[in-house]
């Protein structure tokens, strides 16, 4: 009975934990003072970026099977419809970016940005649409577990290198500490699931994988 | 309206890149102790507004933007240059016609305005300075300010003549 009960505390422990991670940078960004001198475009191009580094750690956590309550098969489906949301965000964030300023969204696009932290962003963007439109194709590509495993993992890598040193780098709305956290919480997630997956072994698939 | 902000974005890069490495290459050795002229900062003429009027101050202000003007190789100063000033501030974004304002040199070479306070945007709590008056070749300077929180910031020009 008491492991029963200690069950299911952990899963929604996990859970709780997962919506804190992400809602407590959201609504301490929310609370930034700088939102009284941006008009709603920005507004939502920030918190697009925001969401967007959330749905980063949700990544991880999902195909790695950490989040309780979800089978193998339901974590990958998420996984992918995430992977999806992301892309929107990430849309989202540079057209709303581009909308409030055109000349500094084309600099940042071009990499002649002034700013350090905009190749980083921009990187991380092109790896996510590489990813989402590899991941749409891969049926018609053919591409067995294994191909697809070597062209996402250094793309993924990318995109959580690339997006937590440009949210790191950035003056704006995130608040410092649960910024630092967030980003950390990605990094870790990303290592964890790369360790616990062994994706870099040359052979074989793991639980739920197709072919 | 795109098209042309970049054109002329692309101009004035790639003339700022031929000037630092032209110039310097070319002209360095022959004067060794003359002042460099200050190269064009990237995204510098970022939300340019051409000729922005004379102003007293930028809106209410609170928040001082300085600095010197001087002539490429002497160093003398120069006196009644135009600068022209703009920022994302409290009481308007970068773009916007409020934002915008100009001063001059006074007989030292040094300009003061007054403006709305600055606050981050895109990421850098920065100004954009501009001397863009054709007697010497334009400039565009994007200083970042060390903090948010400081409430003044500078920047120094040394002009070459045209």
């Amino acid at each position: 009975m008491p492991t029963q009960q200690w069950r299911s505390a952990r899963t929604a422990l996990i859970w709780v934990a997962l919506a804190a991670a992400i809602g407590v940078p959201i609504a301490a960004a929310a609370l930034s003072p700088l939102l009284a001198w941006r008009d709603a475009v920005y507004i939502l191009a920030g918190f697009a970026g925001i969401i967007a580094l959330g749905l980063v750690l949700v990544q991880p956590l999902l195909i790695g099977g950490y989040l309780p309550g979800l089978s193998a098969y339901r974590g990958r489906r998420a996984h992918h419809w995430i992977g999806g949301a992301l892309v929107v965000a990430v849309v989202l964030h540079v057209g709303g970016l581009w909308f409030t300023s055109p000349p500094d969204m084309i600099d940042a696009l071009t990499f002649s940005s002034p700013t350090p932290f905009s190749p980083f962003g921009v990187i991380a963007m092109w790896a996510i649409f590489a990813v989402a439109i590899i991941a749409a194709l891969r049926r018609r590509l053919g591409l067995r577990a294994r191909t697809w495993r070597i062209v996402h993992m250094p793309l993924a890598i990318v995109i959580v290198a690339g997006s937590v040193v440009h949210a790191i780098l950035i003056e704006g709305t995130m608040e410092t500490v649960s910024k630092a956290a967030l980003c950390a919480l990605v990094l870790g997630a990303t290592i964890k699931v790369m360790v616990d997956l062994q994706v870099w072994r040359t052979r074989g698939t793991l639980r739920g994988e197709n072919r | 309206m795109t098209t042309i902000v970049f054109n002329r974005r692309t101009l004035l890069a790639a003339g700022g890149a031929v000037l630092a490495s032209g110039v310097s290459g070319l002209l360095l050795p022959a004067r060794a102790e003359g002042l460099a002229p200050t190269p064009s900062m990237r995204g510098g003429t970022n939300n340019y507004r051409e000729g922005a009027a004379i102003v007293d101050r930028i809106g209410k202000g609170g928040f001082w933007m300085t600095g010197t003007v001087r002539r490429a190789g002497d160093g003398a100063p120069l006196a009644g240059q135009r600068i022209q000033i703009w920022a994302h501030t409290t009481e308007g974004q970068e773009h916007e016609p409020q934002s915008h304002g100009a001063t001059l040199t006074d007989k030292n070479g040094v300009f003061r305005l007054e403006m709305p306070q600055i606050i981050p945007v895109f990421g850098q709590p920065h100004g954009h300075l501009a001397y863009d008056s054709g007697e010497f070749k334009a400039v565009f300077l994007r200083p970042v300010m060390r903090s948010a929180k400081e409430t003044s910031l500078e920047a120094h020009f040394v002009l070459q003549p045209v």
